[in-house]
């Protein structure tokens, strides 16, 4: 039985100054993850598989991680030039200053390990790995693992159609479910849908304000 | 011309038979109706018990499910459609021959049903094909199917065979191709084919207060 804590133990003593950290999941489950820097996740996967016994990828998905802007209040005492009582004085003052700070967002592609291998005797917990891109924009590629994992080869491709990461190394990256000719990544969570809402018989919440919208903007058809 | 019911029947009793041409013809083409052997989604499991021993679609004329759209009459659009999928159907409703009628079969097929604001599936096939018969349901029972069956049958027997309400196939200027989309950068294009599907009247499109 190994911990996720144990594999990075594991992999640090392997790989020193690899790029792996342990990502803690709060929650009651407990179940953390491996977060593998781009660089070094194709030898450190290999490793897991032959080493570590880790032989069989289930699930492979893709999150997509907004910019997070956070506004925080900090004091800060300066100095300042004040009047006190008809004299020049320096004061320090406290004031409170709103900060914003945009953490920038990014794609990940999470990958389910389980150990085939190792049976009911010395049974291995399910280890999650994942990746992270530089950024939503321009800078989204990924080592592809399906050399280690083939299982992965459809789920990277559905990752690459939906969420737009580009894994380095698959052989195969077309789009999965959606047309070739399509451009957009609809799992995306700035992703906008055509506007075909020219007919909604019982619209609400969200469909209603889309459908108020679209006549809005189309007063031309609803003349006709 | 119809035959006045109550005179049928009072000369079938000295054993004459009368008919019209327009009827007997209907009455060839209602009871030989063969679907097109395709499904598309979950809809098709219902569609398939259909035709089994338990409910027997071929009561009606309809047990050769022909796996070739040249040879069939009834497309029963079973399942969701979607927006990659919609041009194949298209095409195989173009390859058609006629007479050729349309099931819009479960919630998806007539309107996009609980995928509706999905961004790949269809609202509703019958944005590009006409449809002659729609059955809601999520899936619709097999009874359901058998029961628009039955309203397909009753509205070939009431085609007339000239004037502006004959069928298709009789009609040397209808329009017999439909335009199949082609696949683009964000959604079908076009994404509806107004000539089958003119924007129906809402309130919110008709400029009325709800």
């Amino acid at each position: 039985m190994k911990s996720t804590e144990q594999v990075l133990a594991e992999l640090q003593s392997a790989f020193p100054g690899a790029g792996v950290t342990l990502l803690v999941n709060p929650s009651p489950s407990a179940q953390h993850s491996l977060l593998l820097a781009a660089a070094d996740a194709l030898p450190v996967a290999a490793y897991l598989r032959d080493q570590l016994g880790y032989d069989y990828c289930s699930n492979v998905t893709g999150v997509d991680w907004l910019d997070k802007e956070t506004i925080e209040k900090v004091k800060t005492t300066r100095t300042v030039a004040k009047q006190v009582d008809g004299v020049e004085l320096s004061v320090e003052e406290t004031v409170e200053e709103t900060v914003k700070r945009v953490e920038p967002g990014y794609l990940e592609a999470v990958y389910h390990l389980y150990s085939m291998k190792h049976g009911p005797s010395d049974p291995h917990p399910p280890l999650v790995l994942r990746m992270r891109t530089a950024n939503r924009t321009d800078s989204v590629e990924l080592p592809s693992l399906t050399p280690v994992w083939r299982s992965a080869e459809f789920q990277e491709r559905e990752i690459f159609d939906l969420y737009g990461i580009v894994f380095k190394g698959h052989r195969d990256l077309r789009r999965l479910l959606m047309w070739d000719e399509f451009e957009d990544h609809p799992m995306r969570r700035d992703y906008v849908d055509p506007d075909d809402y020219e007919y909604e018989p019982t619209p609400h919440d969200e469909v209603l304000k889309r459908a108020e919208l679209h006549s809005a903007q189309a007063p031309q058809e609803a003349a006709r | 011309m119809a035959v006045e019911p109550d005179l049928k029947i009072e000369l079938g009793k000295q054993g004459v038979f009368v008919t019209t041409l327009n009827e007997l013809y209907n009455w060839g083409r209602r009871n030989s109706v063969w679907p097109m052997q395709f499904g598309l989604a979950c809809c098709a499991i219902e569609m398939i018990a259909t035709t089994m021993a338990r409910y027997d679609l071929a009561r009606f004329g309809a047990e050769v499910f022909r796996p070739s759209p040249r040879q069939a009459d009834l497309m029963i659009i079973s399942g969701t459609v979607t927006k990659k999928m919609a041009p194949q159907v298209v095409r195989l409703y173009n390859q058609m021959a006629e007479p050729r009628y349309v099931i819009a079969m479960g919630a998806c097929a007539i309107s996009g049903g609980p995928f509706k604001q999905g961004y790949n599936v269809l609202k509703g096939i019958d944005r590009y094909i006409p449809v002659d018969v729609h059955i809601p349901g999520c899936p619709p029972r097999p009874e359901a199917l058998i029961h628009a069956f039955m309203t397909l049958q009753k509205k070939i027997e009431a085609q007339p065979l000239t004037g502006d309400a004959r069928p298709r196939h009789l009609d040397a200027n209808a329009q017999g191709e439909f335009p199949v989309p082609v696949p683009a950068a964000h959604d079908l294009e076009p994404p509806v084919n107004r000539l089958v599907w003119p924007l129906p009247a809402t309130a919110a499109n008709t400029g009325e207060s709800a």
